[in-house]
């Protein structure tokens, strides 16, 4: 495949695109470990959603 | 499962646990083909080889307009039905938006370097995206600013209908005024003008994308879900302490 005399121009945009859709991937996947995390610590020390709550809690 | 029971966020949430691998499958396999339709497409007699931007630019145009709209619904969401699950989707729209608009406008001036001699323009198509852009960054900001996310809410969800006004302008600044950048080629009256070889893969890499954009809203959608839970926690377990300090300070008083 050969992209001519403009292949800078295409191998960055390319680069470019995969490199924010990587970022966006691995933000999101970090962030929703972040919450998790910050959930079971706040659950583990006892604060819990009524939803979650027992009989015996209430 | 009736469309009235995604309301619930726990509902939502364990729905989409379900869906989420499925989209993320095959949002890499589209992704893939396109990648690999777009290699093999043949360079264009005006452009060249630079054509291959275009698999990737025209996508990122298409849904930095597409995400604001999804936006707008769910600020209609937020305002008329105060759907509870509106202003998540919303929220959780805006930095994706704001990425596909910057990636557009990017190689926008990657391929305008070569073909038009200039990376900017400040022509009405280019000007209008970047003012998209500017929106997203400023919303984003909005959320960060103001803590409780119901006032919140309200403020992003009109600047959001405002902010629309923009996309039709952007989608027909191209007919309305003279501009450097070329006219719709693919979504027009008449249908599109472009040769086979470049249309198929084109589509099939605006499929990919959107269905991307699909797979990370409802991963970031599920994040912010979390986020609010983490919140309310952390408020209920303030005001515990709040709460038995005070306990403790009349005990004290009483005993004294």
């Amino acid at each position: 495949m050969a992209l001519g005399p403009y292949a800078s121009f295409i191998v960055t945009s390319y680069a470019l695109v995969a490199a924010v859709v990587l970022l966006l991937i691995v933000w999101i996947f970090a962030d929703y470990r972040r919450q998790q995390a910050r959930l079971s610590e706040l659950e583990a020390s006892g604060v819990t959603r009524r939803s979650r709550r027992t009989a015996a809690d209430i | 499962m009736p469309l009235i029971d995604l309301a619930n966020p726990s509902r939502f949430l364990a729905l989409t646990g379900r869906i989420l691998p499925w989209l993320a499958g095959a949002t890499a396999i589209l992704l893939a083909i396109g990648l690999y339709q777009s290699a093999l497409a043949p360079d264009d007699y005006q452009q060249g080889a630079t054509v291959k931007i275009m698999f990737i630019h025209v996508p990122n145009a298409w849904l930095s307009m597409f995400v604001w709209g999804v936006m707008s619904l769910a600020a209609l969401g937020t305002l008329v039905w105060r759907h509870p699950l509106a202003d998540v989707a919303a929220k959780a729209a805006a930095p994706i938006g704001a990425a596909f608009t910057f990636l557009a406008l990017v190689t926008g001036s990657l391929w305008g370097r070569p073909m038009w001699g200039t990376y900017w323009e400040w022509d009405a198509r280019l000007t209008s995206v970047l003012i998209l852009f500017l929106m997203y960054l400023s919303l984003m900001a909005l959320w960060r600013a103001v803590e409780d996310p119901s006032r919140a809410a309200r403020a992003a969800a009109i600047l959001t209908l405002v902010g629309a006004i923009n996309i039709p302008i952007i989608k027909f600044s191209v007919d309305w005024w003279n501009t450097l950048h070329q006219p719709a080629s693919v979504i027009r009256m008449g249908g599109p003008t472009l040769d086979k070889s470049f249309l198929w893969p084109l589509l099939v890499m605006a499929i990919a994308f959107s269905l991307l954009f699909i797979t990370l809203h409802l991963a970031a959608m599920r994040n912010e879900i979390l986020r609010r839970r983490v919140r309310s926690l952390q408020m209920m377990q303030a005001s515990r302490t709040v709460f038995s300090s005070e306990q403790s300070a009349s005990t004290k008083m009483g005993t004294a």
